[in-house]
């Protein structure tokens, strides 16, 4: 749409980029596929999507700190070899060296350049100035509050004046107040012309964040990480969060992201062709009751808006979603179009008391997540009955990355163990009968 | 209120205080002597005096003089090897497949039987010079302190939090920088931490290696060390007890001047984002901070280091990460050649072997190996039944806790085979059976480590569960095993593997002891070392070392890493 007038001039251009993780006897693990992405001068983009979608790979890959398996990137025509230039990063984590002072740490990209001393003084007292942190210059980082050190970390990123600042979850590690006024300080310096960068890429999973600050969202879907959709913000700087038009944005981006829910007809049938292609998040069993109790009683009487609940819960998407999605794969909820309602069993389940509630457990996860039904079935047929965790990890990861093996081994754990289905010790890595029934 | 600073501050300036002076003196006085003696260390051999020493106290401050240099010559030596060594292993996964597993080994084989041939080594590098003997003495050091330093950078360096080296990439620092800017700094804290404790290690090589014999032969290199052995040998028990007070001296100067602020300075450097409490600044530390001189050297030093890290050196550019395979034939090169090496080395030993040695002298090495881990195990037991509620006790009042942290440290690292002539004495006089009575040697030095890390442990032990333990009124046996005893475990293995390792080298000079004409002997490995090496036997050291370096290893992969693993998984206050 801005290419109405004339076309700005492209920054960073990304085609067909695919990124896979070798596995040694199966085959590679796909953690993006067939992205394209350009970003030209003048606006402000997110990348939008659920934990383990691989927004954050594809920020690496801008950056040039990651080379793709397959597809191309330029920066402004050029191929990417390497760190690129033009390009400076803020860090989820701030990543300031803790032995290096306010003023060092902002200093340490311009010495990298070889930037003499006396200039590189002069720019980062500019930085500090500009970023809200003078003052501060000779304090180190363990001296400093969470919002004053990304603070830091954006003055470094400034500094270098970079024709593209990346920014990975910038305010994620932050409360709630204080990502809000980094937020609004920074759309501020960019409305008025004073932050030295020409474009934005910002990598998120709050909705309403992306919605507020950027003039452009792409929607990432998981597994493997694809761009779902890309929408366009049409409203104004500044934006206001109660406005009905940016509500109604950020619950279709609700809706968008809740669609396409890993049960499916589809995932069922492929959940049981093979038990151990279910994947779990994980969510413990209390924060599941908990949410039940909440979506059954007032103001939510059994169905509640889900940018309302997260809003009244203090939850991001990142944690409500897998909620959401656990409780849907359990029968106790449904998840449509940025709602989500209680079922039957989900009632039942929170009008009963604790014994009866673990005997709901247990039923709905024999029947609905077949890998408990496997580890039961290997349990009942050894003399022993004892089995190591080490084979389930092993078939596991035939159908998973490791990281989501090891999470979906350790929720059947702490689900099973709560549903008495079967007992773990720890120190053995092995599942065994002790104590059941 | 900031008006109010600089007055005084530029009073200061015109004039420099008598701290200025004090320090100019020290700094002069140092210089001096370091020159002294560096002129000693390039005499002829046969000059007079440059191996001959005398029991006049009066020569007691050069011999301590020359020591302390002999050792830190050791440790810029054993920096520049972690550096290096701990670097390469940390940074090419080829090459670590064999620098790690051979730094393993080495940390756990007794270099000091090995003294003999080391210096026989060196004197043929400079034939007729001290500096063959000196460097053969700054060796056996060297060999006491590196390989934990390495083993603390390569830790490290594996370590090193994934976003930091993200920001050091993405902003364009050479490998060069970062390694100043990033790697090091992140490693300090623990390397400063190990080249303490190294330096305390070098300490009671440095006794055993400044006196040497090979065949007919003996040199004494001037130094605290070899005053030692020629009081043992002349019977002079005044000699003795000025060494000692002499070695107190050395090691109280060096651990407040150098190790305390250094210590305290590189917990900067700790790597975590909340401020914790810290403690105040020992005085020397708070010293260079205020006198000018020492702070104007200080921020020089400084400067330069800054400088010298941050140019812009780079052997090649930064480039993207690729996640590929790394190759396989390059791999299977790099396994095929050392298998063609280790090929070669174990023809080379079975050779040596069959020539020189029977299965009986195997037999009997190991036999006597088990003496000694018996010895070891029992120490072990009863400095652990000792220290432990000691420690606890300590640990658990802050106030006595701060007052023996450092004594405890201290003791640690004054050189346990000075105090040696007094028990010597003692069995002599009393005929007592050197096979009991020398055992407690191995341990003299060693013993602190397990009552210094029980004190860390019990004084961090939280404040919550202790008033849930009154609380329950829990006390007695069950206080100990469910409460205290988990709690410091991970704290006392740490100790305890640090103690154990000691006593075990401890074992080569402890096994046998001499007083004048008397010479002790108990039966063990130690000993067994200690005769061969006398008699320039280089097959029975090689296999006493060998099996000595074995039992080591098993006693670690056995017992102690389990330990460890254990205590880290469970009895860990997350």
């Amino acid at each position: 749409m801005d290419a109405a007038v004339t076309p700005r001039p492209c920054l960073i251009e990304v085609q067909g980029c695919r990124q896979a993780y070798h596995k040694e006897a199966n085959a590679d693990l796909v953690v993006l596929d067939d992205v394209n992405l350009t970003l030209r001068e003048g606006e402000i983009v997110a990348l939008l999507g659920r934990s383990g979608s691989g927004k954050s790979t594809l920020l690496r890959i801008v950056s040039g700190l990651l080379k793709p398996t397959a597809g191309s990137v330029t920066w402004r025509g050029v191929p990417v070899d390497g760190p690129t230039d033009g390009v400076a990063m803020v860090f989820q984590s701030f990543a300031l060296f803790p032995w290096l002072t306010v003023q060092e740490n902002v200093e340490i990209g311009l010495e990298a350049r070889g930037v003499p001393r006396a200039r590189r003084e002069e720019l980062a007292e500019a930085a500090i100035g500009m970023i809200g942190l003078g003052g501060f210059e000779s304090a180190y980082p363990k001296e400093l509050s969470g919002g004053m050190r990304q603070r830091v970390g954006l003055a470094r990123a400034l500094v270098v004046h970079p024709d593209l600042l990346l920014m990975d979850e910038p305010f994620s590690a932050l409360d709630v107040l204080t990502a809000e006024t980094l937020r609004t300080d920074l759309i501020d310096l960019w409305v008025e012309g004073k932050l030295p960068v020409k474009s934005v890429l910002m990598v998120t999973h709050n909705i309403e964040e992306a919605v507020l600050m950027c003039d452009r969202i792409l929607v990432f879907s998981s597994n493997p990480g694809r761009v779902a959709s890309e929408l366009a913000v049409p409203f104004p700087h500044p934006r206001n969060r109660l406005d009905p038009a940016f509500r109604q944005m950020v619950d279709d981006i609700y809706a968008l992201m809740t669609r396409r829910t890993p049960i499916g007809p589809k995932a069922a049938a492929a959940a049981a062709a093979h038990p151990m292609s279910t994947m779990l998040q994980r969510v413990g069993t209390n924060i599941m009751s908990g949410l039940m109790e909440t979506l059954a009683a007032e103001p939510y009487n059994g169905r509640a808006d889900l940018p309302a609940l997260s809003a009244s819960l203090q939850y991001e998407v990142d944690d409500l979603l897998p909620l959401g999605e656990m409780l849907q794969l359990l029968r106790f909820s449904v998840l449509e179009e940025g709602d989500i309602h209680l079922t039957d069993l989900g009632r039942s389940f929170v009008d009963a008391d604790v014994d009866e509630r673990k005997r709901i457990f247990a039923a709905t996860l024999r029947q609905n997540v077949p890998l408990v039904n496997t580890i039961r079935q290997v349990l009942d047929e050894r003399w022993n009955h004892r089995a190591s965790a080490v084979r389930f990890r092993d078939e596991l990861e035939d159908h998973m990355s490791p990281d989501y093996a090891e999470d979906t081994l350790r929720t059947v754990i702490a689900w099973g163990r709560y549903a008495e289905i079967f007992a773990y010790d720890e120190e053995a890595e092995q599942f065994s009968l002790e104590d059941i029934e | 209120m900031r008006a109010n600073a600089i007055p005084s501050m530029a009073a200061g300036w015109r004039m420099p205080n008598l701290w200025d002076a004090a320090a100019f003196l020290c700094v002069i006085g140092a210089l001096i002597a370091v020159g002294h003696v560096a002129g000693g260390t390039f005499a002829p051999i046969d000059a007079p005096g440059a191996t001959e020493i005398t029991l006049d106290p009066r020569n007691l401050p050069e011999y301590a003089l020359r020591t302390t240099l002999r050792m830190f010559a050791a440790l810029a030596a054993s920096l520049l090897f972690t550096f290096t060594y701990g670097t390469a292993a940390a940074k090419s996964r080829r090459a670590a497949l064999v620098l790690v597993p051979v730094l393993d080994v080495l940390q756990s084989v007794p270099i000091l039987g090995f003294l003999t041939f080391t210096v026989v080594f060196f004197m043929s590098l400079f034939p007729g010079q001290v500096l063959g003997l000196e460097l053969a003495s700054i060796f056996a050091i060297f060999t006491s302190q590196a390989w934990n330093m390495a083993f603390s950078m390569y830790q490290s360096l594996k370590t090193v939090p994934a976003d930091l080296n993200e920001c050091a990439n993405s902003f364009h620092l050479t490998g060069w920088q970062k390694f100043w800017r990033l790697e090091v700094p992140f490693a300090a804290p623990g390397l400063v931490w190990n080249t303490m404790m190294s330096m305390s290690g070098g300490w009671f090589f440095v006794v055993a290696s400044e006196a040497v014999t090979v065949g007919d032969n003996s040199w004494k290199l001037p130094g605290i060390g070899s005053y030692v052995a020629l009081a043992l040998e002349q019977r002079d028990i005044g000699a003795v007890a000025w060494a000692i007070l002499a070695m107190l001296l050395v090691i109280l100067a060096y651990d407040q001047l150098l190790f305390r602020p250094l210590v305290a300075w590189s917990a900067k450097f700790r790597f975590e984002t909340t401020a914790g409490a810290t403690a105040s600044d020992p005085w020397m530390l708070r010293l260079m901070r205020r006198t000018r001189l020492l702070k104007v050297i200080g921020s020089a030093i400084g400067d330069a280091a800054v400088f010298v890290g941050g140019m812009r050196l780079s052997f090649r550019r930064a480039s993207a990460v690729t996640q590929k395979a790394p190759s396989k034939a390059v791999d299977m090169a790099w396994g095929g050649l050392l298998l063609v090496l280790l090929a070669l080395a174990a023809w080379r030993v079975v050779v040596f072997a069959s020539e020189s040695l029977a299965l009986a002298d195997v037999r009997e090495a190991v036999v006597l190996g088990l003496f000694t881990m018996a010895r070891v195990v029992v120490l072990m037991v009863l400095a652990s039944a000792f220290w432990v509620p000691v420690g606890v006790w300590l640990g658990l009042r802050p106030v006595w806790a701060r007052r023996a942290q450092p004594v405890a440290q201290f003791l640690a690292a004054f050189p346990a085979n000075l105090l040696f002539p007094v028990f010597v004495i003692f069995i002599v006089r009393f005929g007592l059976s050197p096979d009991i009575w020398l055992t407690p040697l191995m341990i003299l030095g060693t013993q602190w480590y397990i009552l210094f890390n029980v004190v860390a442990g019990a004084a961090a032990f939280p404040g919550d569960l202790k008033e849930v333990a009154s609380n329950f009124r829990i006390g007695g046996w069950l206080w100990w095993r469910r409460v205290m005893i988990p709690g410091i475990f991970p704290y006392y293995v740490t100790g305890a593997i640090t103690a154990s390792g000691g006593s075990w080298n401890a074992a080569i000079v402890a096994e046998v002891a001499s007083w004048g004409d008397t010479k002790l002997r108990a039966h063990g490995l130690g000993a067994y070392i200690a005769d061969a090496t006398d008699k320039g036997d280089m097959a029975r050291v090689v296999l006493g070392v060998v099996v000595m370096s074995a039992f080591v290893v098993l006693f670690n992969r056995l017992l102690w890493r389990p330990m460890y693993a254990y205590a880290q998984r469970r009895l860990t206050l997350a």
